[in-house]
């Protein structure tokens, strides 16, 4: 039976659903430690689907690409547990100031490096910025087509994929060849949980970098169970032009971040008693506002 | 050359509402940057469509008509508007940021190298001073947008490379008509040499498109709902006032991600932008994203068991309790003194 190769684009994000009253410093900048960092909603979504085409095509592999600092090793694992056969952390000092086309050149030219793939699948967006637009980027620098807002794989036959797509105002199937690159719609189904066996055969998956910081000697392990090496690579491990590469190569500049500032209107605070409420519908119908 | 693009998108032989706003705003910055505005229509059937674009002040209308341009594909678009883009050089394109313009935007900005700004609550001009290279940049196209999690606003320029390229939400601007006879020109462009027959990979076989029933951009009282609202049932309320009121019912993205309500009702950044007489705010502590839809709105009532929520700021009343507790009572005293 026909296998396929796929990789997920995945980010490590900080939650910005869930930000507290502390994730602003005094002097105006973002405190990153009091915001959790999570895999990004929409590519466990990405994941899934992937996840299910290899249910049904067994022999088919998954392989999580994420670009990051080392702590971004935590959604790799996190793919691991959930079902996921390896995948590759692209990280590199150089890569950092990247905006959405700098980060799509980076994940492209890893993309080239790991060579034969049939599906490339990211979540539509990642929720610290919302643009949405590193998949159709990468799809245009690799020269494949992009079918965005995927929310179901209809059909796979070998080489021709029929996807349902949710648009803002409708749905639409369409085929494409392999390969291609695919964004997932959060409304596709949520991704399977970890799997508690696998949790226990992948919790030492480390990057060399982590394996040097601890002082634990797993060596004897590592060369039984390779699939325990989650590779790092760097800058030095694709084919890259500098230009092209983090602040350099990133059109967009942030000119200003302003912390926003309330500009207090002069309102009237009201409790929610019988009075208070009524007197403030009945004014509201004299204005005219209402009625 | 160096003109302002707006790429018009087309549904059912109709310009969309946003690209008709994208038009407004791209006349303004136009004026202020003395040069022309361009528009880029590409699609089916397209006889007379500039009937509906160049009362807008549009000065030259780009046509590409053919029948595999419509409906909407990725590649084929990407390679009108990228091969235009080489010809005249624009020096701003905005797209909508719908479901088409997120997919094109960025294909055509990595196709061209040139920077896209997503989702832009504003577009003004500007200049800037670059530091290290010592380099006065004039007439710059300011990209604002809330950013992370809605704690800042940032602004967003791209110096060096061209087109400066942005994306804007529907009802985020608003469509002004300049002169119902402004005279500007028509380009019908010889599709066959903007678009290869590689760009025909992907086959569209089934398509249903709806028009939204829910009509919360033109609604004149708008019950927008947030987490805070707590439960599908809850939202029933919300409901129940805005029919009582003759209102539609608006969510916050919190709550549509919660299930509360269906993502047509999203009010902000990502959702839609609206401006009613009243805007009542149940359970929604009132993030810049959400605030962005909503703060031009006549009147604003906030209703949070937070006292110190940040959409408190921008309301006219602010009742400190429980929606569930407070919506009835609404309905109740508007009922008594209507009657």
């Amino acid at each position: 039976m026909k296998t396929y190769n796929i990789i997920i684009l995945a980010k490590q994000v900080p939650d910005t659903r869930n930000v507290g009253k502390d994730a602003m410093k005094a002097d105006g900048t973002i405190n990153r430690a009091a915001l959790p960092a999570i895999f990004n909603p929409e590519d466990l979504n990405a994941l899934e689907q992937a996840l299910r085409i290899k249910d049904k095509f067994p022999g088919s592999t998954v392989r999580i690409l994420t670009m990051g600092p080392g702590r971004a090793a935590d959604i790799i694992r996190e793919g691991l547990f959930r079902g996921a056969d390896g995948g590759i952390l692209l990280t590199d000092r150089a890569f950092a100031g990247s905006d959405t086309l700098a980060t799509s050149y980076a994940l492209a030219q890893t993309l080239k490096k790991i060579g034969d793939v049939d599906m490339i699948i990211a979540g539509r967006q990642a929720i610290d910025g919302d643009t949405a637009q590193v998949g159709p980027q990468v799809a245009e620098k690799l020269g494949l087509p992009q079918i965005t807002y995927v929310e179901e794989v209809k059909d796979i036959k070998d080489k021709t994929v029929t996807l349902k797509r949710r648009l803002e105002n409708g749905v639409e199937v369409v085929k494409c060849q392999l390969p291609l690159v695919m964004t997932v719609n959060g409304s596709a189904p949520d991704c399977r949980a970890r799997n508690a066996k696998r949790l226990m055969k992948y919790k030492h998956a480390k990057t060399i970098t982590e394996l040097q910081k601890e002082n634990v000697d797993y060596t004897h392990m590592y060369n039984e169970r390779p699939d325990l090496n989650i590779p790092e690579w760097t800058v030095n491990d694709i084919e890259t032009d500098a230009s092209q590469l983090g602040l350099t190569g990133s059109p967009t500049k942030v000119k200003t971040i302003e912390n926003v500032v309330l500009s207090a209107k002069d309102s009237k605070v009201i409790s929610a008693s019988d009075t208070e409420i009524e007197a403030m519908m009945f004014e509201l119908i004299e204005s005219h506002t209402i009625g | 050359m160096n003109n302002v693009f707006v790429y018009c998108e087309i549904e059912e032989g109709h310009v969309v509402d946003v690209s008709q706003e994208l038009l407004t705003k791209g006349r303004t910055l136009a004026n202020e940057l003395n040069c022309k505005l361009e528009a880029i229509v590409i699609g089916h059937e397209l006889k007379g469509i500039e009937k509906q674009i160049m009362p807008y002040g549009v000065d030259t209308v780009y046509i590409a008509d053919d029948k595999r341009l419509y409906p909407y594909q990725t590649l084929p678009h990407t390679s009108v508007i990228v091969n235009l883009f080489k010809e005249e050089k624009p020096q701003i394109a905005l797209m909508g940021a719908s479901s088409v313009g997120r997919d094109l935007g960025p294909r055509v900005s990595s196709a061209l190298h040139s920077g896209l700004t997503a989702d832009c609550t504003s577009l003004v001009i500007g200049d800037h001073f670059d530091k290290k290279q010592d380099k006065q940049y004039d007439n710059l196209l300011y990209q604002i947008r809330p950013a992370f999690g809605g704690n800042i606003i940032a602004t967003i320029i791209n110096p060096d490379c061209r087109p400066q390229m942005a994306t804007v939400r529907e009802g985020v601007m608003k469509k002004e008509i300049v002169d119902p006879k402004y005279k500007g020109k028509v380009v019908n462009l010889d599709v066959a040499k903007y678009v290869n027959d590689e760009d025909f990979v992907v086959e569209i076989i089934e398509r249903h498109v709806e028009k939204s029933k829910v009509n919360i951009k033109g609604a004149p009282i708008v019950v927008a709902g947030g987490y805070g609202v707590g439960s599908k049932e809850n939202f029933n309320l919300l409901h129940e006032l805005a029919e009582v009121l003759g209102g539609e019912v608006g969510a916050s993205r919190a709550a549509v991600d919660a299930g509360y309500a269906i993502h047509d009702r999203q009010i902000g950044q990502t959702g839609v932008t609206v401006r009613p007489k009243l805007y009542i705010a149940c359970g929604i502590s009132g993030q810049i994203q959400h605030r962005a839809g909503m703060e031009e709105s006549a009147q604003i009532i906030a209703i949070n068991t937070d006292p110190e929520a940040p959409i408190n700021a921008i309301a006219d009343y602010v009742i400190t309790g429980d929606v569930a507790e407070v919506i009835p009572k609404m309905i109740k005293y508007y009922k008594k003194n209507t009657k």
